[in-house]
C-alpha cells in the first residue's frame, strides 16, 4: 500500500495575514505544515501500518526556502517528500496547482492519494478533485473515516444531513476532514530520523508544464481588494449574576422574545 | 459582453432543490440572460421548480445509479458544452457535491474556477466578490481567459424568490462513459436526526465553542436553542474535538448562517468561524475573555462564564414559557 499525501506549507494562521502588492498571500514569514494536512498524513501512516507493507510519500508545491513543514510530516513517519519549488509558480491557481501535483503523483503511481478538503490559507477546495480528474482516478471527498478492504477504499463521507458509506476501487483519491484521526506528535526519534529522509526539490522544467502555471496560466485576475463593511462592537457587560437577564432584555428588544 | 446564457447546477433535495440552488436561479435570472438549470434524477416536480425560479430549460443528467454526482454531472456538462456550445457562466452551489462537480468540470474543460464567491455582478462581464481573512476584507476578481467561467457560490449570497415562471422544458443530458473516474458509489446513506429547525434556516442559532470546557456541556447549547425555537451550532474547534457532528459546524468549512440572532457561547471568534456567521442580523456573545475577537462584531456582549450564564438563561426562558 503506497500512499501519497498532498500537503501545503502555509503562513501560521494564528499570525496576522496580509496580501502583497500583487494580491498574493504574503508568505515571507515562517511556514508551517497546514494543520488540515496532518490528518491526511496520520491517516496514511495508519493505513500503511495496517496493510503491513508500503510507504507514505508527501508531495507539495511552494517555496522550498523553508521545509520545516515537510520535515514535520517526515518526522511523523512519512518515508519521503517531494516539493515542486519554482519562482515561475508564483500566482498559480488551483487548476495549475493540480496539474503540478498530478505530474508529481503520476511518477509515484500510488494506490491511494489523500488530501485535506481544502487548505487553511487559500481554501479554494477544488485542487484534490482536479488532481483526480487529471489522473483519471475516482474520488471521494469529505471523508470522516477511511478503510481499505482488499482493492477497495471504504469511506464514510460527510453529507448535509449525516453521512454516506461510499466505496471506490483503488487507485483512488480521498479528501479527509479534520477529525478523521488524531494526528500523532512527532517523537524525538522521528525528528532525528526525518533529517536524513529523502526530500526532493523539483523545478517546473522537470515537469514540462511551463505555459500552464503562474499568473498567465491562472486566467483570472484580482481587480481589487477592499475592506469589507465592518460590524461595530455594541454593548458589552461584565456578568455580575445578571448576564442572563440582560440577554433576555436584548432578545426582547429585537422581538425574538 | 452582454450575458446571454447562464447555466446553473441545481441540486435536487426533497422534490425540489437545495436552498442555495434556488438562490442561484433567482440571481441568475436577474441578469436578463437565458437561464438553464442542470440537475439529475429529473421529474415533473423538478421541471416545475426550475421554471418557477427562472430556468427555461432543465438539463437532466438522469439517474446516477448510486454514483457520487461529481463525475457524471461534470461529464454531462462537458458534453453539453461540446454539443450546444459554452454558456457565458456556469454557477455551482458551494456544497459537498457542488465542489466535486466544479473541480471535475474545471479539469475536464481546462478552465479555472472561482470559489467562495459571495457576489456576482454584471459590469459588462462578470465581477466576483470573495471574503478573505474571516470576512474582514473582500477580494474582487474576474476571469480573463476564454469562457465559460465556473463560479462556486456560497450559500446565502442571494435571496431565493419565486419568479412565477412555468415549468422548464426538460432535455436529457447524459453523462456518457466516465471510465474509472466514476467508480465512487454510495453503498448506504445515514441521516442524523436533528430536532427543531435546520441550522441554515433557523431564525435563532445558538452555537457553542471551546469555552464550554467539555463535550457534556454542549447540552446547554441544545437546550437554549430548543427554548428559543432555534438551531444548535458549533465552532470548528469542538467539531474537530469530536464533541458534535460536522453537520453542526458554522464557518468557512461549515455552514453559513444569517439568522435574526446568533448567540455565540464560549466562542472566541476565529476568522474561520466569523465568515460563516457575521451576516447575522444580531449577534450576542458570551465569553470569559473580554478581549475575545467575537466581541468586536457582537451587538450585545456578556463577559462571563458560559457555564454560569447559560443555566441562568435556560431558567429565565423556562420561567417565561
Amino acid at each position: 500500500m503506497n500512499i501519497v499525501v498532498c500537503v501545503k506549507q502555509i503562513p501560521d494562521p494564528a499570525a496576522p495575514q496580509s496580501l502583497d502588492a500583487s494580491h498574493n498571500l504574503n508568505r515571507s514569514g515562517k511556514l508551517i505544515l497546514d494543520e488540515a494536512d496532518t490528518y491526511g498524513v496520520e491517516m496514511a501512516l495508519q493505513l500503511v501500518d495496517k496493510a503491513g507493507t508500503g510507504e507514505v510519500t508527501v508531495v507539495s508545491m511552494g517555496s522550498a526556502a523553508d521545509v520545516a513543514g515537510l520535515r514535520n510530516a517526515l518526522a511523523m513517519g512519512a518515508a519521503k517528500a517531494v516539493i515542486v519549488s519554482d519562482d515561475a509558480l508564483r500566482g498559480t491557481d488551483a487548476l495549475g496547482t493540480a496539474k503540478v501535483l498530478a505530474a508529481v503523483i503520476k511518477r509515484e503511481s500510488p494506490d491511494l492519494v489523500l488530501a485535506a478538503t481544502e487548505s487553511s490559507d487559500g481554501y479554494t477546495g477544488t485542487t484534490p478533485v482536479q488532481i483526480a480528474e487529471l489522473l483519471g482516478l475516482p474520488s471521494i471527498t469529505f471523508a470522516k473515516s477511511v478503510a481499505i478492504d482488499g482493492t477497495t477504499v471504504k469511506v464514510e463521507r460527510q453529507t448535509e444531513s449525516g453521512f454516506d458509506e461510499v466505496t471506490a476501487p483503488l487507485p483512488a483519491l480521498v479528501t479527509v476532514t479534520a477529525g478523521v484521526v488524531e494526528p500523532r506528535y512527532a517523537s524525538f526519534k522521528g525528528i532525528m530520523a526525518a533529517k536524513s529522509k529523502p526530500l526532493e526539490v523539483l523545478s517546473v522544467a522537470d515537469l514540462s508544464l511551463a505555459d500552464q502555471i503562474g499568473p498567465t496560466g491562472a486566467r483570472q485576475v484580482i481587480t481589487d481588494v477592499v475592506t469589507a463593511e465592518s460590524r461595530s462592537a455594541g454593548e458589552k457587560y461584565i456578568d455580575e449574576g445578571d448576564g442572563a437577564e440582560r440577554i433576555v432584555g436584548f432578545l426582547e428588544s429585537i422581538k425574538v422574545l | 459582453m452582454a450575458l446571454s446564457n447562464i447555466w446553473i447546477v441545481t441540486e435536487p433535495s426533497n422534490g425540489s432543490y437545495t436552498t442555495t440552488s434556488l438562490e442561484l436561479l433567482t440571481h441568475g435570472r436577474s441578469f436578463g440572460a437565458t437561464v438553464s438549470a442542470i440537475t439529475w434524477g429529473g421529474n415533473a416536480a423538478l421541471a416545475a421548480a426550475a421554471g418557477e425560479y427562472g430556468a427555461t430549460t432543465l438539463y437532466d443528467v438522469g439517474d446516477l445509479g448510486g454514483a457520487l454526482p461529481g463525475v457524471p454531472v461534470a461529464s454531462a456538462i462537458a458534453a453539453l458544452v461540446a454539443s450546444v456550445g459554452a454558456p457565458d457562466a456556469i454557477l455551482i452551489p458551494n456544497s459537498y457535491d457542488g465542489r466535486d462537480i466544479a473541480g471535475r468540470l474545471s479539469a475536464r474543460l481546462d478552465r479555472p474556477v472561482l470559489t467562495n464567491v459571495t457576489d456576482l455582478v454584471d459590469d459588462g462581464g462578470l465581477a466576483t466578490e470573495h471574503p478573505i481573512f474571516g470576512g474582514s476584507q473582500t477580494v474582487k476578481a474576474r476571469f480573463t481567459g476564454e469562457g465559460p467561467g465556473i463560479y462556486v457560490i456560497r450559500a446565502k449570497s442571494f435571496a431565493a424568490e419565486s419568479g412565477g415562471g412555468t415549468a422548464a422544458s426538460v432535455v436529457a443530458a447524459p453523462s456518457g462513459d466516465v471510465g474509472a473516474t466514476g467508480g465512487a458509489i454510495i453503498a448506504a446513506t445515514h441521516v442524523e436526526e436533528r430536532v427543531g429547525p435546520k441550522l441554515e434556516e433557523a431564525a435563532v442559532v445558538v452555537s457553542g465553542g471551546r469555552g464550554l470546557g467539555e463535550a457534556e456541556k454542549y447540552a446547554l447549547i441544545e437546550e437554549t436553542a430548543k427554548l428559543l425555537n432555534g438551531a444548535a451550532g458549533a465552532s470548528r474547534a469542538i467539531v474537530d474535538a469530536g464533541w458534535v457532528p460536522y453537520s453542526h459546524q458554522v464557518g468557512q468549512t461549515g455552514k453559513t448562517v444569517k439568522p435574526t440572532v446568533y448567540i455565540a457561547c464560549g466562542i472566541s471568534g476565529a476568522t474561520q468561524h466569523m465568515v460563516g456567521m457575521k451576516g447575522s442580523k444580531n449577534i450576542v456573545a458570551i465569553n470569559k475573555d473580554p478581549d475575545a475577537p467575537i466581541f468586536q462584531i457582537a451587538d450585545f456582549g456578556i463577559v462571563g462564564d458560559v457555564n454560569k450564564v447559560l443555566p441562568a438563561l435556560i431558567a429565565a426562558l423556562k420561567a417565561r414559557a
